[in-house]
C-alpha cells in the first residue's frame, strides 16, 4: 500500500449549546435563528483521521451533503482538526433526504472520490440522533463496519486494521476486533488519540499549522458536486427518495422541577434562623 | 527496549530563556534538538520580575540569539533607575541609574507569557530544521539511565527520549537538578522568595505618571521599614500596558518571621509612595510568585553530570546582589555556553566531554564569577553572622551613625552606584532594614500623598487565576503534617494564609480519642508551582502533569 486515503463523513447541525440554540414559543427549533456547527460528535472521527495521517501519512478528504451554507461546517472541520481536502454533495434535489437518501448519495460520492482505504464517522447527528446515516452509506459500499471505536490502529503493511471498541451493557466492556482494509469506522465519543512519540507530536504540529493555512483559503480545496456530477436519478435521492415518513413531532414537555423552593432574604434574620433550623438536623452528615 | 526508544542528538527540557538559548545555539550548530515544555504554552508556568539584561561582557545575550528580540518580546527599556530608602511615611530617593548601566548595553522590562512564547515560536522553526522541533504540554518526569549512566529523559506524556545531550533548563523546581542529585530543597537560607501583582495601566497613563516617552521605561527599588523586619525588598517595572509591582524576600527570614508574603507586598502597594503611580484606579491582572535561587550559596559549580547540563535557575544561575537582580541574562550566556561545549565536544568526537567543557567555559566567560562573588565570600563571611549584625546596626541607630549617614548625604549616589561595594553587600538586617531606615529617617522626606489602592483579597487573587486541575492526583504530597514540620507553609506559601480556608496549606485541629492535635494538611488546587513548600515543608513535590495546573497569563 502506497499512502492511506481516509474520508471522514460530517454534518452540519444546529448549535445546541446554551446562547446559540433558539426555540419558538412552542418549543420548536429555530432554524434561522441558531446557527450552524459541525456535529460535536464527528470530531472524534475526525481526530481519528489525523491520529492515522500522523502516524502513517496519506491523505484525509472531508466529505458533507447539504446546502451550500455547509462549506463553513466544512471549513471548521478543516480549520480544528485537519483535512487534505473538502468534498460537498449539494444540490436542490438531495435536499429533505431522510438517512437512506443521504447515504444513498454520500456513497455514491465516496465511490466517485474513490481508492479509498477507510472512511471514518462520528457517533450519530446532534439533531437526528438516529445513526442510521454512516452505517447505511457503509452498506451501500458494502465494507466491513467497525462501530463504538475508542482505539484505532492502522497497520498499512499488512491492510488491516485494529480497532477497541467500546460495548455497553450491564457493564462497560472493550472488546478488540481487527478488520481489512478498506474498512468502515464509526468513532465512539470516548475515542481518544493517542501520540506516544515526539515524533508524532511534532508531526501533529507541522499537520495543525499547515492545516490552519489552508483553511484560509479553503474554497480553494472545496469540491462540489451536484446530482448530475454524481450520476444520481433524483427520484431516488432527497425528498424523492425518503421513505421515511414523519408523522408528527411533538415538543418535549418541560421537566417538572423536582423541588420546592422559598425564597428568603439574606438581611431578613428571622428568614435565615428558619434556615438554620431546618438544616441543623442534616449537620451531622447522615 | 532501549533500541525502541527515539533518539534526539540533544534533548532541552523547558522553555523559558536558558532552554531556548540552549536550543537555538544547538540548532545554529546544526545539532538535531527536541524541546519540551510542561505548559500549554512557553512561559505559561514561567514568572520574573522582571528585568532582562544584555551585558556588555557576557559572552551571549538574547538579542544575539533571537536578533527580533526587543522588538518583538519585550515591553520598555529601563531608562530610569531609583532607589527609594524607606522609613514610615519618609523617604529618600537615590537615582542608582548609573549602577543599573554598568556593564548594560540594555535591559528591558519584559512578562514571561509573551516573552517565552515568541522565543518558543522561533525555537520551534530553528529547531524543525535539524529534524527536531519544540512541544509543550509534555513534562520531563526524570533521567533515562541506563546501567547507572544519563542517555536519555523520560516523560509523563510520551514514551523515554534517548539522547546524547539532556539539558536541563526546568526552572528553580527542577526535577531533573534533583534526580542527578545536584540541588536539593533543603535549606530556606539557599533561596529567596518573590510575589509580583501585574497592575494594568494603558501606555498614556504610563507615560503621564512616570513621565516617560514611548520608548522608554523607569524602574523602583524599595527598602526600608517597609516590611517590617522581613529581609527584602520591593520593586515596580513600567511594561507597555501594564507595571510590574512585587517584593522579594529571603525565604529563611519570611519564614523567621511567620511573614505572609501577599501582606508584604499589600504593604507595597499601599504605601503612599507609590499613590503617586497607582492613582485611584488600581486593577490588577495576575498575581504570582516564584521561588529564587541565591546563586551566591547554590550556583552549582559543576552543573554537569554524564550527559546531562543544567542551565538557568535549575543550576541555581540567578544573581541578587544588593539591588542588582539578573538571572535571564545567565540563563541565556549558559544555555548558549552549553549548547558551544556540545558542538565543540562533538567536534573532538568525544561527547561525554561537553559537561566539563561547558563548566569551564563558565567560568572563562566569567559567568561564574557574577555568580559567586569572590568578594562577597571574603565579606560575608564575617557580616551575616548575626553578633556581627548587631553590633553594626547598634552603631548605625545610634548618634554616632546618623552623623555618618549625613556626612555621607552628598556621597550616596556615588555609594549606591558602585559596582563593586554592592556586591560585597551581605544579606544581613543592616543592608536591607537598618541602613535604609536611618537613611530614610535622617535624610528623608514626608510624602504628601495618600494612597487610595484597595489589593484584592488573597481569594479573589487565587480566583482570577486559570487553572487546569489534574483533579485525583495531586502534584504534592505532605509527607509530615505535623506543625513542627510543615507549619512553616502556611504562611510562606504565597496562595495560602493563617486563618484562611481556601489556599493550599491550612493548620487544623483534629480530634481523635479524646486527644486534640495541631496539624498542617494540603490542597493544591490553587498552587502557583512556585516550590516554596518543597523547602519549608515535609513533601513530596513534583511538578504537574504537562499542561496541567496553573496558567499564568502574564508571568
Amino acid at each position: 500500500m502506497v499512502a492511506l486515503h481516509t474520508a471522514v463523513l460530517t454534518k452540519g447541525v444546529p448549535d445546541f449549546r446554551e446562547g446559540q440554540v433558539s426555540f419558538d414559543e412552542e418549543g420548536h427549533l429555530e432554524r434561522g435563528k441558531t446557527p450552524t456547527v459541525m456535529n460535536p460528535n464527528d470530531r472524534f472521527a475526525l481526530e481519528a483521521a489525523l491520529q492515522t495521517r500522523v502516524r502513517h501519512g496519506g491523505t484525509v478528504s472531508v466529505m458533507s451533503m447539504g446546502p451550500p451554507g455547509y462549506k463553513d461546517v466544512l471549513r471548521e472541520a478543516m480549520e480544528t482538526v485537519y483535512a487534505d481536502d473538502l468534498y460537498l454533495a449539494s444540490d436542490r434535489e438531495m435536499a429533505a433526504a431522510d438517512t437512506w437518501a443521504t447515504a444513498i448519495t454520500l456513497s455514491t460520492a465516496l465511490e466517485k472520490l474513490g481508492g479509498l482505504d477507510l472512511v471514518i464517522a462520528g457517533f450519530k447527528t446532534a439533531d437526528g440522533e438516529t445513526g442510521h446515516t454512516g452505517p447505511q452509506a457503509c452498506w451501500a459500499l458494502d465494507l466491513p463496519i467497525v462501530t463504538h471505536v475508542v482505539a484505532l490502529d492502522v497497520d498499512p503493511e499488512a491492510e488491516r486494521i485494529r480497532a477497541k471498541r467500546l460495548v455497553e451493557g450491564d457493564i462497560e466492556e472493550i472488546e478488540t476486533v481487527e478488520a481489512p482494509l478498506p474498512a468502515f469506522v464509526v468513532t465512539d465519543p470516548e475515542f481518544d488519540p493517542s501520540y506516544r512519540t515526539a515524533g508524532d507530536r511534532l508531526e501533529l504540529k507541522d499537520l495543525r499549522e499547515e492545516t490552519q493555512k489552508r483553511a484560509e483559503n479553503f474554497e480553494d480545496h472545496l469540491t462540489t458536486w451536484d446530482h448530475e456530477a454524481l450520476n444520481l436519478d433524483p427520484d431516488y435521492i432527497g425528498l424523492d427518495g425518503s421513505p421515511t415518513i414523519v408523522s408528527s413531532v411533538d415538543p418535549i414537555p418541560k421537566a417538572p422541577a423536582e423541588r420546592e423552593a422559598t425564597m428568603v432574604d439574606p438581611d431578613d434574620e428571622e428568614g435565615m434562623q428558619e434556615i438554620l433550623e431546618t438544616v441543623q438536623p442534616f449537620a451531622g452528615g447522615d | 527496549m532501549s533500541d525502541e526508544h527515539e533518539h534526539y542528538e540533544a534533548v532541552v527540557v523547558g522553555a523559558g530563556p536558558g532552554g531556548a538559548a540552549a536550543a537555538a545555539a544547538l540548532a545554529n550548530y546544526g545539532v538535531e534538538t527536541l524541546v519540551l515544555e510542561r505548559g500549554v504554552d512557553a512561559g505559561s508556568k514561567n514568572v520574573s520580575g522582571g528585568l532582562i539584561y544584555a551585558e556588555e561582557s557576557a559572552p551571549y545575550t538574547i538579542d544575539d540569539l533571537f536578533p527580533d528580540f526587543r522588538e518583538e518580546a519585550s515591553e520598555r527599556p529601563v531608562t530610569e533607575y531609583y532607589l527609594h530608602n524607606v522609613a514610615g511615611d519618609k523617604v529618600k530617593t537615590v537615582d542608582i541609574t548609573d549602577l543599573h548601566e554598568h556593564d548594560t548595553e540594555w535591559s528591558d522590562s519584559v512578562l514571561r507569557r509573551r516573552m517565552d512564547s515568541w522565543l518558543a515560536e522561533r525555537v520551534h522553526e530553528m529547531t524543525r530544521e535539524t529534524g527536531g522541533g519544540l512541544l509543550t504540554d509534555v513534562r520531563v518526569n526524570g533521567l533515562l539511565r541506563e546501567g547507572g549512566e544519563i542517555v536519555g529523559v523520560t516523560c509523563d506524556e510520551v514514551d523515554p527520549i534517548r539522547a546524547d545531550l539532556v539539558v536541563a533548563a526546568d526552572g528553580v523546581n527542577s526535577e531533573l537538578a534533583r534526580d542527578a542529585g545536584l540541588m536539593d530543597w533543603e535549606d530556606p537560607e539557599e533561596w529567596f522568595q518573590g510575589v509580583k501583582a501585574v497592575v494594568d495601566m494603558p501606555p498614556e497613563v504610563v507615560a503621564d505618571r512616570f513621565d516617560v516617552g514611548e520608548d522608554e521605561g523607569v524602574a523602583h527599588l524599595f527598602s526600608g521599614d517597609l516590611f517590617e523586619d522581613v529581609r527584602g525588598g520591593g520593586f515596580l517595572y513600567t511594561n507597555e500596558d501594564s507595571v510590574s509591582i512585587g517584593t522579594v524576600f529571603h525565604l529563611n527570614s519570611l519564614v523567621a518571621e511567620r511573614a505572609e508574603p501577599h501582606e508584604l507586598l499589600d504593604a507595597l502597594l499601599t504605601h503612599p509612595l507609590l499613590a503617586q503611580w497607582l492613582g485611584d484606579d488600581y486593577e490588577e491582572r495576575e498575581y504570582s510568585a516564584k521561588l529564587v535561587p541565591d546563586s551566591k550559596k547554590v550556583a552549582l559549580k559543576e552543573p554537569h553530570e554524564g550527559r546531562l547540563v543544567v542551565v538557568g535557575d535549575a543550576a541555581g544561575q540567578m544573581q541578587a546582589q544588593g539591588p542588582i537582580i539578573k538571572g535571564m541574562n545567565h540563563a541565556v550566556s549558559a544555555g548558549a555556553l552549553a549548547a558551544e561545549a556540545f558542538a565543540e565536544a562533538k567536534s573532538r568526537d568525544d561527547p561525554s566531554s561537553a559537561g566539563r567543557r561547558y563548566a569551564k567555559k563558565l567560568r572563562s566567560e566569567g559567568v561564574m564569577k557574577k555568580l559567586r562573588p569572590p568578594q562577597y565570600r571574603a565579606v560575608s563571611a564575617l557580616g551575616e553572622r548575626d553578633a556581627v549584625t548587631n553590633v553594626v546596626d547598634g552603631v548605625l541607630t545610634s548618634g554616632v551613625g546618623r552623623t555618618a549617614i549625613k556626612a555621607l548625604s552628598g556621597q550616596l549616589d556615588r555609594l549606591f552606584g558602585s559596582p563593586f561595594l554592592t556586591s560585597m553587600v551581605p544579606d544581613t538586617r543592616t543592608s536591607y532594614v537598618t541602613l535604609p531606615t536611618i537613611i530614610a529617617e535622617e535624610l528623608g522626606t514626608p510624602v504628601r500623598e495618600e494612597s487610595t489602592v484597595e489589593p484584592p483579597t488573597l481569594a479573589d487573587r487565587i480566583g482570577d487565576l486559570t487553572y487546569d486541575t489534574d483533579i485525583g492526583n495531586p502534584h504534592i504530597r505532605l509527607v509530615d503534617n505535623s506543625v513542627d514540620a510543615s507549619g512553616a507553609a502556611v504562611s510562606a506559601c504565597p496562595v495560602s494564609a493563617q486563618d484562611f480556608g481556601g489556599g493550599c496549606y491550612r493548620e487544623e485541629t483534629v480530634t481523635s480519642n479524646g486527644d486534640e492535635e495541631r496539624v498542617v494538611s494540603l490542597d493544591t488546587q490553587p498552587c502557583v508551582e512556585c516550590g516554596t513548600c518543597a523547602v519549608v515543608a515535609d513533601t513530596e513535590w513534583e511538578h504537574p502533569r504537562g499542561g496541567k495546573g496553573v496558567e499564568f497569563r502574564e508571568g
